[in-house]
């Protein structure tokens, strides 16, 4: 790399110039104390996040703890083979998907909806108030976030008991919502909502502002009501905001996260909440099967990593140049 | 940001502002708001009026948004466990400490990339951004971290996330927007670029130093991944989250049948039980944030709005 920098000198300055290393190093004399503001760090990144992929090694070995790397045996692509004829492996590929689908669609879709709506209403302080309100949940941990599930939740919790209220059960019928694995989606998919619509109403209630009140105006001329304009001015006036968040999301497709799923995960919904990253948990810290969990684990870097190279791509081609 | 939002549209004085449709449609909204407001709040106060409730009335359910028999003895049960005290500690540690460093350090690499002159600039910068795309995973960080000897140790909360490529992103950014001249003129009085940093980039970075703090301290608040993966064998290392964790992991195994049951057997004095520790628990890892929060408000948004996207 800084042999290319080097080069790149070089072929910038003219020929009477020393040669480009010497240029180089002359430079970075010269710069030392930049140099020296900068470098510890680059040795602090090279140890903590570049050193660890050279751990994906372990996935291609029959890894032994207690052998140094020379005397590792290497298997090639067994761990991926077994990987994925391994059931749990497919059942957390399913999860995964399946709740980053569903958290994508529905933060999608509220997020906007509360946007709109937040942005009809006139009375300031009471707008405020509602995105105070609703920013709330974001700034607390999901271990917290899951106690208030949890209770919320409880067979004492006020779900059941709204649902005596209304009648749809009776006392003692209490439904164990933590306990049915096929709703764990479901609830996965309304505690996300409820931690992060507000937080994520921010970045379209900013584009929001940039649309052109004539526009508002020319509309209400032609006789266009509240819900006409928001469908025909506001909606399409953050349309671009839309389709570039939605492409960034869909390069996240595996990040489905780890804490709701783990912390609101028991033995009887296991089938439905362990997702790629408990999947990895398990096997490798508890399991000890280091070099499965390591090929689980880069299965899921390598095709985040396609899928987000792409999505950045199509949005800078998009003319949004959100990520470099 | 979203602050000033509030006044996107001029007002308009039309009729038809206030025709019937409107109304309706006004109500309509003010009171779908509301409920969201319920919803969202509900779960929050309801979690405190229990932890203000005896525990021995909590068992019987029915506790709403007031305590029914109020009573500070959760708390004080709480926090007359050793491990709560030194877990606050802790969390308080790790929070100033991470934070301090992380701006400081994200701030001064920062400075070092936005200098057009600096050779190692572009390097710097694409070796910075590679870390978005791809990391080891969590098998390979645990045998690093373990190689490191940083199991068992505090350092593990501060060392492995001191500089995030997005607060580098948006510090750079900013410094980039900075008038030249103001640095240029403190080359001139002779400073050499740690003094420039330090006494003249810095000071003029506060805004987005602020909210970099600010994101960097709910995330080292917040953390309970790390404590449980590194340092769990270790009580003197634990923080708030990780110890609510645990209570949350104990209480998904029991049904609260089964602990109300345990807790009547020791007797008519009970004076605990899992519902109200796991209440009052959650009450003491959330409440810092939740106080906090509302008077940070506008540097959060602004954070959001610096890096995300330009409407």
């Amino acid at each position: 790399m800084e042999k290319n920098t080097a080069l790149a000198a070089s072929t910038m300055t003219p020929k009477p110039q020393p040669t480009g290393l010497r240029l180089f190093l002359k430079r970075l004399v010269q710069q030392r104390m930049l140099v020296l503001m900068s470098v510890p760090f680059v040795v602090w990144l090279f140890i903590f996040k570049y050193v660890p992929v050279w751990g994906w090694t372990i996935a291609f070995q029959d890894y032994q703890p207690a052998l140094p790397f020379k005397d590792q045996k290497w298997v090639g692509f067994h761990h991926f083979d077994a990987l994925f004829s391994e059931d749990r492996f497919l059942i957390a590929l399913r999860n995964t998907l399946a709740m980053s689908g569903i958290n994508l669609v529905l933060g999608f879709v509220t997020a906007i909806t509360l946007a709109l709506l937040l942005n009809e209403v006139r009375k300031v302080a009471f707008k405020r108030v509602v995105q105070t309100v609703s920013y709330l949940p974001h700034f607390i941990s999901w271990v917290v976030a899951a106690g208030i599930i949890q209770t919320t939740l409880a067979p004492d919790g006020i779900i059941n008991e709204l649902l005596k209220w209304f009648g749809a059960i009776d006392k003692g019928q209490e439904y164990l919502f933590l306990g049915k694995a096929e709703w764990f989606w479901g609830i996965f998919g309304a505690s996300s909502v409820w931690k992060d619509v507000g937080w994520n109403t921010i970045v379209y209630l900013a584009a929001i502002t940039s649309i052109d009140p004539a526009q508002y105006e020319a509309a209400e001329m032609d006789g266009a009501g509240r819900l006409r304009r928001m469908w025909y001015i506001t909606l399409p006036g953050i349309r671009p905001v839309i389709i570039v968040l939605l492409i960034m999301n869909i390069g996240y497709l595996l990040e489905s996260g780890f804490e709701p799923q783990y912390l609101l995960g028991n033995g009887m919904n296991v089938d439905y909440s362990e997702n790629i990253d408990i999947f990895v948990l398990k096997y490798g810290l508890q399991q000890f099967n280091f070099p499965l969990a390591t090929a689980a684990g880069m299965f899921k870097t390598v095709v985040s990593f396609v899928l987000l190279f792409s999505a950045n791509h199509l949005a800078k081609r998009m003319g949004q140049d959100r990520l470099f | 940001m979203a602050n000033s939002a509030s006044a996107p549209k001029p007002r308009r004085l039309s009729r038809r502002d206030s025709s019937l449709g409107d109304k309706i449609f006004d109500i309509c909204n003010y009171v779908l708001l509301t409920c969201l407001m319920i919803v969202t709040l509900y779960p929050f106060l309801n979690t405190l009026a229990v932890s203000l409730n005896a525990a021995s009335d909590s068992i019987k359910g029915g506790i709403h948004l007031l305590p029914r028999d109020f009573s500070l003895e959760n708390y004080k049960y709480v926090f007359r466990e050793n491990t709560i005290f030194t877990a606050t500690t802790i969390s308080v540690l790790r929070t100033v400490i991470g934070t301090i460093v992380t701006v400081f350090a994200s701030a001064m690499v920062a400075y070092t990339i936005s200098r057009p002159e600096y050779v190692l600039r572009k390097f710097i910068t694409i070796a910075f951004i590679i870390t978005m795309y791809i990391n080891g995973g969590l098998i390979p960080n645990y045998l690093l971290i373990r190689d490191l000897g940083l199991i068992n140790n505090f350092w593990v909360y501060i060392l492995p996330g001191i500089i995030g490529v997005f607060n580098l992103i948006i510090i750079r950014s900013f410094i980039e927007q900075l008038p030249e001249s103001v640095i240029e003129s403190a080359r001139i009085d002779g400073a050499g670029d740690f003094r420039t940093f330090f006494n003249i980039v810095f000071p003029l970075c506060l805004p987005v130093l602020a909210t970099v703090a600010l994101f960097t301290a709910v995330y080292q608040w917040n953390s309970w991944f790390d404590v449980f993966l590194y340092n769990s064998s270790n009580v003197e290392l634990s923080t708030l989250q990780y110890e609510l964790q645990k209570i949350l992991q104990n209480s998904n195994t029991t049904s609260s049948a089964e602990s109300a049951f345990a807790n009547s057997a020791n007797g008519s004095a009970i004076k605990v039980s899992p519902l109200s520790i796991r209440a009052t628990m959650t009450i003491v890892a959330a409440v810092p944030m939740i106080i906090i929060y509302p008077f940070l408000q506008k540097y959060f948004v602004k954070g959001m709005t610096v890096g995300g996207v330009k409407g």
